[in-house]
């Protein structure tokens, strides 16, 4: 009862009078989940400007404004004119002043442009307005203010002469400017993947009608079999080695490409990494911690209590391929007979160089 | 089972024995010279014919103990979270070099090359990011939903976990998996032909019900939109009829535990059947409305470009589609013989009801058999017997749906779609064996 408050106990019971589609009790059903949220609350989040414009904020901005907030913002990552394919593709170029009149982007079907453009795909402006507010720039995403953005996005719009150079874009005049963007004409909902109602029906598409229509033949379905495509040997290697991408047991194996990486081999461990492996894999781990005792006593208790101490090294190799008790308490050591000679030295070593991990 | 007296090994000594340690310590040291002349003595022991490596007593492996079996082990909880194999360490996320430009606004894909049944290991799962991805406290984490409803509301993690749950396994693939193949083969193995695809069984509150706590305007809020609470702050328009279906989730699970960061934790959108991009990560607002959103991800990403220059719009569905992933691109077969050649096949419409693998390049095809479980809009495993006779070969898989659709052929989606849309190359894909054992990634009609 608490957590409701009493504008939602008033719309509960305002809910039931008029006898909603809906269960008008649905709070009720989960009493105590959830909360009506503040206007603020609301304000704070609710930021998507859609195609007709619902939720664009008032304000404006000029080009000239527009180029100077560009350079701060985002030409570090986008190049000064939009063009740049460092970090991503480009946002402008491929577009015509006959694409603008047509609202068709020729580019897209004679290939003339290397890149598809943010500005040649695009068909609303407000998705553009809408995404600059909400994630740009990338690393400061939602910083901001809607005079900025309607500046920044008049200069974009600019560079793809959709504006003039003096233009000054605002909530008032954005209407038009969509009746200029060079793709607006660009889109189609007429295909079988929209996973609601079709058009028909107030949603969108052809009410999942594939494009595509094979048939499940079974036998002698053609006459030969055409290879119409290859890796090329230059490509081979671009993923790296492939043997290394691949489980080293089972029905195949990866196929080297290239020379095996440096990881591959494990060498790039340092000492103290490979004794503390080593000491994993022959069991020492199972009574030793490095800094506590378990069955026996920590590395670090080992190397406090010899510290200094001549041959000790020759000794406690001895003790360990021997085993023993009575030093630590009554628990014996077992033999540790399964190491090698050289591996009883490293892990001797280690522990007294003090057991690092690294 | 093989005949001779001593096959201790395989006609094929395994690739990774092309070098030995020492020579993999001399690359690293950067002495090369010798590296030719290991392949060449490789490639003459692949020719040499079935020689028993350890004629006499038996297998080494069994005859000398080894050290696992005569010493003492590790302790429990050595690993408090438990770690695969040393020995899988091959077997992770990757990056397609060169695909993007930026670690934050990319992608990596899942190893389906060694993957088996339906379910992705949580930690392989693909990741795509646009914008970095964060692990967010979940005491802080908020769902907000608003637009047409009758109460704005809000619900935090406390909220949203004390409500009824499903848990249901669904795929998830990003709408341009196998996208780099659509004009020509670019990869060279499933892993990135493929790897955009994973399977998890999710737990969440469905959708619906929460909508209705809060009054939503059913009859004319009949899209809805999802945002994320990243930078990006990812939005997709998602339509009301699958949302009043039941099947789309508030989903915090995964696997048993919570959602991973990279896959939204604490929440995130399920909309089984539809491209990854809709089921949006650190899911925190969802907005009741009478039309779709346009947003960037639907108007500048996420459309599908046709040859006479028009973008498919809201293109969502993942069609019926499959793949063999055992043997694929990259990798050898040892041996002639018996294979369990294995695959993934899934459709975002339904159920599969088939799958048929040719080995011939499609001219003849047999039906293989579909593992259980076979879940609506899940990956459903199959297998088929193969005994390879050492000629070359073309594997392949077609996947049939309970709608009916047959998965296509590159013919067939070419002359449909053309080469350039990017998004949804959902066609039969072919492996090519030639006699040395080698499979690789190649193209037919
Ligand atoms: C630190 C680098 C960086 C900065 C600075 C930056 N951007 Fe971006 N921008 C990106 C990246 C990366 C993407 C792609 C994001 C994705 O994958 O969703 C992007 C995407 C965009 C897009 C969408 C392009 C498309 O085709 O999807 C627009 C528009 C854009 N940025 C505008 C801006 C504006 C305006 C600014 C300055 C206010 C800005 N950016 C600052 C890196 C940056
Ligand atoms: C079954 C448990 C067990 C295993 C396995 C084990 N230890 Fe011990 N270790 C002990 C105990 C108990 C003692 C204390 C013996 C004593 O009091 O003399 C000990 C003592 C030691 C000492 C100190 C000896 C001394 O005289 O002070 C060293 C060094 C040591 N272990 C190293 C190792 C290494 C290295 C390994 C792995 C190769 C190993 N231990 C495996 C139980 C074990």
């Amino acid at each position: 009862m608490s957590r409701f408050s009493k504008t939602l106990m008033a719309l509960m019971v305002a809910a039931a009078a008029t006898s909603f589609v809906t269960p008008a009790a649905a709070f009720d059903r989960y009493q105590g989940v959830g909360r009506p949220a503040t206007a603020a609350e609301v304000k704070a989040w609710d930021i998507d400007v859609r195609p007709d414009f619902v939720g664009l904020p008032t304000g404006k901005g000029t080009v000239d404004q527009g180029v100077e907030l560009w350079e701060t913002h985002c030409a570090s990552c986008h190049g000064a004119f939009g063009e740049s394919n460092e970090v991503f593709t480009p946002l402008v170029g491929g577009t015509t002043l006959d694409d603008i009149k047509t609202g068709h982007v020729k580019s897209l079907v004679t290939g003339s442009s290397p890149q598809r453009t943010t500005l040649m795909k695009v068909p609303t402006v407000a998705t553009l307005f809408d995404y600059i507010q909400r994630a740009m720039p990338w690393t400061a995403p939602k910083s901001l203010k809607p005079d900025e953005t309607y500046a920044i996005l008049a200069y974009l719009l600019n560079l793809a002469d959709v504006v003039p150079a003096d233009y000054e874009l605002s909530d008032q005049n954005i209407r038009e400017v969509q009746e200029r963007m060079p793709n607006r004409n660009g889109m189609t909902t007429d295909h079988g993947m929209w996973p609601g109602a079709p058009l028909a029906k107030g949603g969108l598409g052809n009410g999942g009608k594939p494009d595509t229509k094979n048939v499940a033949c079974m036998k002698d379905c053609k006459k030969e079999v055409q290879i119409v495509s290859f890796l090329p040997d230059y490509a081979q290697d671009a993923h790296g080695n492939l043997a290394e991408q691949n489980r080293p047991v089972g029905q195949t194996r990866g196929k080297q490409t290239g020379e095996p990486s440096a990881a591959a081999g494990g060498g790039t461990q340092t000492a103290a990494a490979a004794a503390l492996a080593l000491a994993g894999e022959k069991g020492c781990m199972a009574c030793h911690g490095v800094a506590n005792k378990i069955v026996g006593p920590g590395y670090n208790e080992i190397l406090a209590k010899y510290k200094g101490q001549a041959d000790i090294e020759t000794k406690l190799i001895a003790k360990l391929k021997a085993g023993g008790q009575g030093v630590w308490g009554a628990v014996p050591m077992p033999p540790q007979g399964h190491v090698k000679d050289e591996e009883l030295k490293q892990l001797v070593q280690w522990i007294l160089e003090g057991a690092k991990a690294q | 089972m093989a005949n001779s007296e001593f096959r201790l090994g395989r006609i094929q000594p395994a690739p990774e024995n092309f070098l030995t340690d020492e020579q993999i310590q001399s690359v690293k040291e950067g002495r090369r010279d010798f590296l030719r002349k290991a392949f060449l003595g490789a490639s003459a022991a692949m020719m040499a014919p079935a020689v028993a490596r350890a004629a006499g007593e038996g297998d080494p492996a069994i005859l000398n103990l080894p050290s696992w079996t005569t010493s003492l082990g590790l302790p429990v909880a050595t690993h408090p979270y438990g770690l695969p194999s040393k020995y899988e360490r091959g077997l992770v996320r990757r990056e397609s070099p060169g695909l993007t430009r930026v670690g934050g606004s990319s992608v990596s894909f899942t190893p389906l090359q060694g993957l088996f049944g339906i379910v992705t290991p949580s930690g392989l799962h693909f990741e795509r990011h646009h914008q970095g991805w964060h692990d967010i406290d979940p005491s802080q984490h908020r769902l907000m939903i608003n637009g047409m409803v009758k109460t704005n509301s809000v619900f935090t993690m406390d909220d949203l976990m004390r409500l009824p749950s499903v848990s249901r396994i669904h795929f998830i693939e990003c709408g341009a998996n196998t996208g780099m193949e659509w004009g020509n083969v670019a990869v060279p193995t499933v892993q990135y032909s493929h790897g955009m695809l994973s399977c998890s069984e999710f737990t969440g509150v469905p959708l619906k019900a929460i909508l209705d706590m809060c009054g939503a305007d059913y009859k004319k809020g009949r899209f809805i939109l999802a945002e994320g609470a990243d930078g990006s702050s990812m939005t997709r328009t998602i339509p009301m009829e699958m949302v009043e279906s039941g099947e789309v989730l508030v989903a915090y699970g995964m696997n048993g535990e919570m959602l991973r960061p990279e896959n939204g934790y604490p929440l995130r959108l399920v909309v089984p059947g539809v491209q990854g991009v809709s089921w949006v990560k650190w899911l925190r607002r969802i907005e009741v409305g009478d039309k779709p959103w346009g947003a960037k991800d639907e108007a500048v990403h996420y459309i599908d470009l046709m040859p006479d220059g028009q973008h498919r719009q809201y293109s969502s569905v993942q069609e019926c589609k499959s793949v063999i992933t055992t043997p694929s691109g990259g990798q050898i077969l040892l041996d002639k013989g018996f294979y369990n050649v294995s695959g993934m096949a899934w459709s975002g419409r339904g159920k599969i009801t088939r799958v048929d693998v040719s080995t011939d390049g499609g001219i003849n095809w047999r039906q293989a058999r579909l593992e259980t479980p076979v879940l609506s809009k899940a990956v459903t495993r199959f297998n088929i017997d193969w005994v390879w006779d050492g000629k070359p070969a073309i594997l392949q898989s077609r996947a049939v749906d309970d709608t009916g659709f047959v998965q296509p052929g590159y013919g067939q989606l070419r002359a449909a779609r053309g080469t350039k849309s990017i998004y949804h190359n959902n066609a039969i894909q072919s492996w090519k064996v030639v006699e040395s054992g080698e499979v690789s990634n190649v193209q037919v009609l």
